[in-house]
């Protein structure tokens, strides 16, 4: 009895993550590769601090991790605030409207922090950095659908002097 | 003289209330009379005699004791709401501080809208306000005094405090505190301005609320992965997970009654406002929607008020959010009106009956 029951939770389970892949697909699709993951990609609301180094870098839904074109965007903004060393920053974190308001200040700290954290390790004085969660009280994008939520999951470098 | 109660009777009217208005040096008497239709008695009068402009509040004085007379609980009419105005587009709104009657009149605006404001909420006991400001920048709870107009920050952190809310006894303030990528739930004593520390988890903790006796706070934390609502004794100690539902969990507020406690819940794309018991079973989801949260409660814990926002269509406009408020069986459901668009409301105390 056992032994089939696992047989059968087995065969579920290898369906189920059939439908998964084969949904995950069909989405990508349709928000024509500007999101991966459910972290946006693209480039339309991306500002320059200077030449090449863009100014912002975007979460996944709930999420505070670094990804690995978000960690690569950081080292170029912390090579350019080594060659610029009187320059000062704000990181402000922010967050999608999918979620209550004051958990989203609080992701939004996070997400800020995430950023701060990595340019500190890239050699970047804790002292040049600040910190500010705005939630989702600045969205970016005003759709209400997944690529624009996609956007306002983000943290911008903002160069404060 | 006493109405013809057999008329009354007729259309099923079990109460009836007959009153009189007269208008004598400068000022207004309102003489009322509560009736028994079915044993054709007398069940409470009253006379109040006050200046003209006040008519509208001693309707709702009326109204608290006639609620009270029939229901056994005490009214929530003579009461007032705090929220934020909100105004102009998605990505610049405008907010402000508004303070209202509960019905939607007198409003009045607190705060002139240069910096952002948020998550206003009543003291029990008085006329204080505490709520999160974006003064120079530097998001912070204040503390204002709706009599005087004389705010101050509460504490000296070295960053972000944010969701706060009042003891049961109106003389902590609860709130959390943002350092360094992670939020912890602290309280600052409003006399002796000795701050302690509730919370210290790597996780976030937010949204705490006491229960009416003081003795436990509940909490929203994400500590498991996602958020849920957490309660613990109001020392730290004994951290309880309470909801184990489907779906994220977030700002539980604890009932006036001590018996429930409401929520915002997030599941499938769809947000919910509900109540559960103090130990997270018989959850009850009163309402679905695209987007809404913040309930606070009526003070007889019979009613929720909270904000509903509304999608925007393909150009990312037709935005707007509002106040409704709702009834713990669910079924009555109503648009509080508000001059400009609003969101987290928070109701006061009975103002003074």
């Amino acid at each position: 009895m056992n032994i089939s029951k696992n047989y059968k939770n087995i065969f579920l389970a290898m369906f189920l993550s059939f439908l998964l892949s084969a949904c995950a697909t069909q989405t990508a699709k349709k928000i024509d590769s500007q999101i991966q993951g459910d972290v946006y990609t693209g480039t339309d609301t991306v500002e320059y601090l200077a030449d090449g180094v863009p100014d912002r870098v975007f979460f996944a839904t709930n999420e505070s991790v670094l990804t690995t074109a978000s960690r690569e965007t950081l080292r170029k903004q912390a090579t350019w605030l080594r060659k610029n060393p009187e320059v000062t920053v704000v990181l402000e974190g922010h967050a999608d409207e999918r979620g209550t308001r004051e958990y989203n200040l609080a992701l939004g700290e996070r997400r800020a922090n995430a950023a701060k954290d990595y340019l500190m390790t890239y050699g970047i004085s804790s002292s040049r950095i600040s910190v500010i969660s705005y939630g989702k009280e600045r969205p970016v994008d005003s759709g209400s659908n997944p690529l624009a939520w996609s956007k306002n999951r983000r943290s911008v470098t903002v160069k404060a002097n | 003289m006493k109405p013809r109660f057999e008329d009354w009777a007729l259309i099923k009217a079990q109460a009836l209330i007959t009153g009189k208005v007269n208008f004598q040096d400068e000022k207004l008497r309102v003489e009322f009379r509560l009736w028994d239709v079915l044993a054709g008695k007398e069940m409470l009068a009253l006379a109040f005699t006050t200046v003209p402009k006040n008519w509208r509040r001693v309707g709702h004085i009326i109204t608290d004791k006639v609620y009270e007379r029939l229901t056994g609980e005490k009214g929530y009419f003579d009461t007032r709401i705090i929220y934020v105005s909100e105004k102009g587009p998605k990505t610049q709104r405008v907010k402000r501080l508004a303070i209202m009657d509960q019905d939607g009149f007198n409003t009045k605006y607190l705060t002139l809208g240069n910096e952002l404001v948020l998550t206003p909420r009543f003291s029990p006991t008085n006329q204080m306000v505490t709520y999160l400001s974006y003064f120079k920048n530097l998001p912070r709870v204040y503390l204002l005094d709706i009599e005087t107009g004389i705010q101050e920050v509460v504490g000296d952190f070295a960053g972000m405090t944010f969701a706060p809310r009042f003891s049961p006894n109106g003389k902590k303030i609860i709130m959390s505190f943002a350092m360094d990528g992670n939020s912890d739930i602290y309280t600052m004593d409003l006399e002796n301005r000795i701050v302690e520390r509730i919370t210290n988890h790597p996780s976030i903790d937010t949204s705490p609320s006491y229960s009416p006796d003081g003795k436990y706070i509940a909490f929203n934390s994400d500590r498991s992965g996602y958020q849920q609502i957490y309660v613990m004794k109001s020392d730290g100690t004994k951290v309880r997970r309470i909801s184990f539902g489907k779906g994220l969990y977030g700002t539980p507020v604890w009932s006036p009654r001590g018996d429930l406690i409401a929520f915002t819940k997030l599941h499938k794309g769809k947000f919910y406002i509900g109540v559960m018991r103090t130990d997270g079973k018989g959850e009850r989801l009163l309402t679905e929607n695209f987007y809404q949260e913040a309930p606070s409660w009526s003070p007889n814990g019979r009613v929720l008020i909270f904000y509903r926002e509304t999608k925007t269509d393909s150009k990312g406009e037709g935005f707007s959010a509002k106040l409704w408020s709702i009834d713990l069986t669910g079924y009555n459901e109503r648009l509080v009106d508000t001059e400009t668009d609003a969101s987290d409301p928070s109701w006061s105390s009975l103002l003074g009956n």
